[in-house]
């Protein structure tokens, strides 16, 4: 499934800066896409956008052929999984429960969970290395076993497309790396990734391509090699970097100055 | 869980129906196993006949119908508000319907017919549903249930201060029959009441049914909700309206009967678990038998005096849950 989005602006209500300023991008199925940019430039706005949960003041955004206003939620569900930022349980559930949430638009109000559904959870628990967590209460688990769960929840909805804001904040490196390297084979085996990231070094080594985001504007888009240039990324953050290839791969990798 | 569920289900049914059982064979006159088994066969005496079918029997389905639908209704509050505190009047539903009914009880027109008071309890009860409403959802084309609260907080307590108005503006016996209306019993139920209560009640209860996946997954906010198929927008407001309604007929009917939609719902989550699939309709099981037993209560403990349901839900009902909740801290 394709996300794109055209000349799309958003305005919080009261607010004279638009939060999105005819932000235009196109992710295409099977690759795994990367959205930078500073605290508040927009990527968390654009997902909330795209989802259709934040109203939208002039462009479009559209997953597949519509906008999010024309698919239900349930339908749209079934086809795209995503990982907000934030998320508090107002009653205490296990892992296993929260991850059968993601079979939720499968199932309605009504069905009872089948054998494909299990198989879907189970299948999502593993691929997120949380099948030991299954029986704890969400509340007891720590930032970075909560957004693994997070991630199994969102596969086991067995979307086409994925769009994640964050998911390997507080993550050790072992575990970011493994999240890392599910949504790379998830985008080779066909799916469409959006992963919003403050990580420039892993998004430059694993997304096809990245979109950096500065005051709701596209500030560049492209590859790696386009997207990670020391002038640009020194004024988007305002803060003097350096960009070497890794000896290895030749992949761009930033380093802080100073 | 799953087999203490099971368990938990099957004590409150057998329950619920002992309960019943004991409502109609209780009272100021006793009638026994064999009665009702004459009763059945159609042997019963006329006084027997009349007692049972007339007087008790329909009280008892009226305690079962707002029982079970205030626990019902408080339940979905608690899960729609995110409020351990909410209970089914809690956005000035109580309020509303008690300024309606002391009205009409402070003008004297309640004796005129017997349909003014539950009528204009009834009316207030929905007046006070749709400021709510208005309010809340006038901010903004989402629902906000703080706003929620927040206004259905402020409408009761201006319906309140209505009520403390018209009371202090009456003479003595009416203000005892306000304070009783207030305080909540079923001792009005015939079958036609029963019928009204039913036919609010038992279909809004099975809608509220369907809800209960919508709402597990709404208890991890709105946004992931919306994520994974939810439509938070629907299922908030059918859950507001429908629960809202479920008090208001009862309340039109029974006057305020308090605890059993706070203390009910808190009581079957710690026993079975907050996931909405068992907890509504254990709920409703629950608060059917609970009320039932407290109108049992109500009825003999002083009899011939009747004292009010509300007192005895929460006499019954608070150190019960009091009890419960140390005991649920302590595991």
């Amino acid at each position: 499934m394709k996300l794109v989005t055209r000349d799309l602006t958003v305005r919080y209500p009261g607010e004279e800066l638009p939060a999105l300023d005819g932000v235009s991008m196109e992710v295409l199925p099977g690759t795994l896409y990367a959205v930078l940019g500073p605290n508040g430039s927009g990527k968390s706005t654009l997902m909330r956008a795209l989802l259709g949960t934040v109203a939208i003041e002039s462009g479009e955004a559209l997953l597949g052929d519509r906008p999010a206003a024309a698919w239900g939620r349930r339908a749209l569900a079934r086809e795209v999984g995503a990982v907000g930022q934030m998320e508090s349980v107002a009653f205490p559930i296990t892992v296993r429960e929260l991850v059968a949430m993601g079979r939720y638009p499968h199932l309605g109000p009504l069905r009872r969970e089948g054998a494909a559904d299990r198989r879907a959870i189970q299948d999502a628990l593993e691929r997120c290395d949380a099948l030991r967590l299954e029986g704890r209460e969400v509340g007891t688990l720590s930032g970075g076993e909560y957004q693994r769960v997070r991630v199994a929840r969102a596969l086991a909805q067995e979307p086409k497309a994925l769009v994640l804001d964050e998911p390997t904040a507080s993550l050790d490196i072992r575990h970011e790396m493994e999240i890392l390297r599910l949504l790379r084979r998830s985008a080779d085996q066909g799916i469409t990734v959006l992963l919003i990231t403050h990580n420039l070094n892993l998004a430059a080594r694993f997304a096809d391509r990245l979109l950096l985001l500065a005051c709701g504007r596209v500030a560049v888009e492209g590859t790696a090699e386009e997207v990670l240039d020391a002038s640009i990324l020194e004024r988007v953050y305002g803060w003097p970097v350096r960009i070497r290839p890794d000896p290895d791969t030749g992949v761009p990798q930033v380093t802080p100055e100073g | 869980m799953r087999a203490r569920v099971g368990w938990v289900s099957l004590l409150m049914i057998l329950g619920t129906a002992g309960a019943m059982l004991l409502g109609v064979r209780y009272g100021t006159v006793p009638i026994g196993t064999g009665d009702l088994l004459a009763l059945l066969r159609g042997e019963a005496t006329e006084a027997h006949h009349f007692i049972v079918l007339e007087l008790r029997l329909p009280r008892v389905v009226m305690g079962v119908l707002v029982g079970g639908g205030l626990a019902l209704a408080g339940a979905v509050f608690q899960a729609l508000l995110r409020n351990p505190l909410a209970e089914p009047y809690i956005l000035g539903i109580s309020g509303g319907a008690a300024a309606g009914a002391v009205g009409i009880l402070a003008l004297g027109l309640a004796s005129m017919t017997s349909w003014l008071l539950p009528a204009a309890a009834f009316g207030g009860a929905l007046l006070a549903i749709t400021l709510v409403f208005g309010v809340a959802a006038s901010a903004d084309r989402r629902l906000d249930v703080r706003v929620l609260l927040l206004s259905g907080v402020v409408v009761g307590a201006f319906f309140s201060a209505c009520i403390a108005l018209i009371l202090a503006l009456s003479d003595a016996p009416t203000v005892r029959g306000a304070i009783l209306w207030m305080m909540g019993s079923l001792s009005g139920a015939t079958w036609r009441t029963v019928g009204i209560v039913a036919a609010y009640t038992l279909p809004a209860a099975l809608l509220l049914l369907t809800l209960a996946r919508s709402l597990n997954v709404m208890a991890i906010g709105e946004e992931t909700a919306s994520y994974l198929g939810t439509e938070v927008e629907r299922t908030k407001r059918v859950a507001y309206a429908v629960a809202s309604l479920i008090a208001a007929a009862g309340v039109a009917f029974t006057g305020v009967i308090g605890f059993v939609g706070l203390v009910v719902p808190h009581t079957v989550r710690l026993l079975v678990g907050p996931d909405h699939r068992t907890l509504l309709p254990l709920s409703f099981v629950a608060g059917a038998g609970f009320l039932t037993l407290a109108d049992l209560g109500a009825r003999t403990l002083l009899a011939p005096t009747e004292i009010p349901i509300g007192v005895i839900t929460a006499f019954v009902g608070v150190p019960f849950f009091l009890l419960l909740l140390r005991r649920s801290l302590r595991a």
